[in-house]
C-alpha cells in the first residue's frame, strides 16, 4: 500500500494549527467537491481531502499520524510498524454516517471507520446507500441494454469489521435514458446490521461521447457536410441516426448552419427528443485543371458579390 | 453471468413520489425535505405536504442537497444558492455547446 502524506494532501505546513486546517479543509472541500466541480479527478480528491482531513482533524489521529509519518515520503511503500500506536485509543466522531472506502493506508492506521455501526444484540442499523456512474453507449440510450457492472464497496461484517468486496451486477438499462439520470436499485446498497433493511444502490447514466453524434439533454445532433449545389438546388441524402438511415430532404436555398429537426427521433424518453441536422457547406476543391476552369466559368458568368453589405 | 438481470428504477419525470416516499430515499426525515421544498430546493405538485408529488428527478437533487449541507457544512438557504448557479452554469456549458455546433 502506498503511503499518503496527509499535509500535502491538505496543502498545509506540518505544523499548522487546527485552525488552519479546518479553513484548508473547507476550502478544498468547496473546490473539489464532486456536486460542484467539473475538474475530471474530482471524487477521488475530495475522497482523499475527507480522509486526510479526518485523520489531521482529531488531535488523537493527527498526533500517532505525525509519530510515523516523519519517516515516509507520499507514493512509497507503506508497511505499519507493529508496535504504532499501541498507546493510542481511537474515539470516534460519533457522526455514524455510514461507511466510506478509506484507502488501505486508513484502514491499516485507525481500522474499521469511526463512527461506523457496531454489531450488537438487539441493535438495528439501515443500510447505508451507494452511488455509481455507468457508462452507456448513446445506442444503448435509444434500444436499452443489458450491462453488467463491476462494483467496489465496503461492507461491514458481522464482527464490525470494513471488508472491501467486489461483485459484479447484470443491470438492465432501460431505454430512453438520458444523462445525468438515476436508476434506482432498491436494496442493492450495503447489507442493514442485525436485520436492519439494506440501502439502495443509484447509478448515474452517462453517456460516451459518440463520433457523429452530440447529444444535449434528450435531443441528438449531427452536422452533415453538403456540397454548394446539393444545398441550392435541394436533394435527398441518406443520413445515419442511432436509430437506424433515413432519407433527409436537404431544402433548396439551405444556407450553412441551418438546422433540419426530425421530430421525436431523439432518444426515446417520454417525451422523446428531437434529432437535429445542422448544414455543414463544404467548398469543392479545385484540384485539376477542368475544377479550375469551373470556377473561372462561375466567376465570369455569376453575378455574386458577398460583400455587398459591406460598403468601403 | 447467467442471472436474470436486475430492473431498477429510472427516476424520470414519469416517476412520481410521495413526501414519504422520498424522504425514505433520502434517508431523511419528512421535516428535511419540507425544508427543502420551503427553501425552493424542490418544487412538488399540490398544495399540501399530505398531497405533494415529486418527480424522479428531486431523487438527485435532494441527494445534492443532503452531500453539500453535509460535506461543505453549509445550510439550506446557501444549500439552494449553490444549486441555482449550479443550474445556471449547466444551461450556459450546454449553450456554449450548441453554440460550437452552429459554428
Amino acid at each position: 500500500m502506498e503511503f499518503q502524506d496527509y499535509y500535502a494532501v491538505m496543502g498545509v505546513e506540518r505544523n499548522a494549527s487546527q485552525d488552519d486546517i479546518k479553513r484548508s479543509y473547507r476550502k478544498l472541500a468547496r473546490k473539489y467537491h464532486p456536486d460542484v466541480s467539473k475538474e475530471p479527478d474530482a471524487e477521488a480528491r475530495f475522497k482523499t481531502l475527507g480522509e486526510a482531513y479526518a485523520v489531521l482533524k482529531d488531535p488523537e489521529k493527527r498526533a500517532s499520524y505525525d509519530e510515523l509519518g516523519a519517516n515516509w515520503k507520499s507514493g512509497e511503500d507503506f508497511h505499519r510498524p507493529t508496535d504504532w500506536a499501541a498507546g493510542f485509543e481511537f474515539s470516534g466522531d460519533g457522526r455514524g454516517d455510514g461507511v466510506h472506502a478509506y484507502s488501505e493506508l486508513f484502514e491499516s492506521l485507525f481500522g474499521q471507520r469511526s463512527g461506523a455501526p457496531h454489531s450488537r444484540s438487539g441493535f438495528q442499523t439501515l443500510g447505508s446507500d451507494h452511488h455509481a456512474k455507468i457508462q452507456v453507449e448513446l445506442e444503448d440510450a435509444y434500444r436499452g441494454a443489458t450491462r453488467a457492472i463491476s462494483l467496489r464497496a465496503p461492507e461491514i461484517d458481522d464482527t464490525g469489521h470494513v471488508t472491501t468486496k467486489d461483485r459484479t451486477l447484470n443491470v438492465r438499462i432501460p431505454k430512453g435514458v438520458r444523462p445525468g439520470q438515476r436508476i434506482r436499485l432498491a436494496g442493492q446498497g450495503s447489507p442493514g446490521l442485525g436485520g436492519g433493511a439494506a440501502g439502495d444502490l443509484y447509478l448515474e447514466i452517462e453517456i460516451q461521447p459518440h463520433r457523429l453524434y452530440t447529444i444535449d439533454d434528450r435531443d441528438v445532433h449531427l452536422t452533415l457536410p453538403l456540397t454548394p449545389w446539393e444545398a441550392v438546388l435541394g436533394t435527398t441524402v441518406k443520413i445515419p441516426t442511432p436509430a437506424g438511415a433515413v432519407d433527409l430532404k436537404i431544402p433548396p436555398d439551405t444556407h450553412n448552419g441551418r438546422k433540419l429537426r426530425l421530430k421525436g427521433r431523439g432518444i426515446p424518453s417520454r417525451p422523446a427528443g428531437d434529432f437535429f441536422v445542422t448544414a455543414e457547406l463544404t467548398l469543392p476543391p479545385a484540384n485539376t485543371a477542368t475544377d479550375k476552369d469551373f470556377y473561372q466559368k462561375m466567376q465570369q458568368d455569376m453575378n455574386y458579390d458577398p460583400r455587398a453589405h459591406i460598403e468601403v | 453471468m447467467s442471472t436474470q438481470p436486475l430492473s431498477g428504477t429510472l427516476l424520470d419525470e414519469q416517476v412520481r413520489l410521495s413526501l414519504e416516499e422520498l424522504s425514505q430515499f433520502c434517508s431523511a426525515g419528512n421535516e428535511w425535505v419540507v425544508a427543502l421544498v420551503n427553501e425552493g430546493i424542490l418544487d412538488p405538485l399540490g398544495n399540501s405536504p399530505g398531497d405533494w408529488v415529486f418527480v424522479g428527478s428531486c431523487v438527485s437533487r435532494a441527494h445534492a442537497a443532503q452531500r453539500l449541507e453535509h460535506d461543505l457544512g453549509i445550510n439550506l438557504a446557501g444549500v439552494a444558492l449553490v444549486l441555482e448557479l449550479l443550474d445556471e452554469v449547466d444551461t450556459l456549458r450546454s449553450r456554449i455547446r450548441r453554440h460550437n455546433l452552429d459554428r
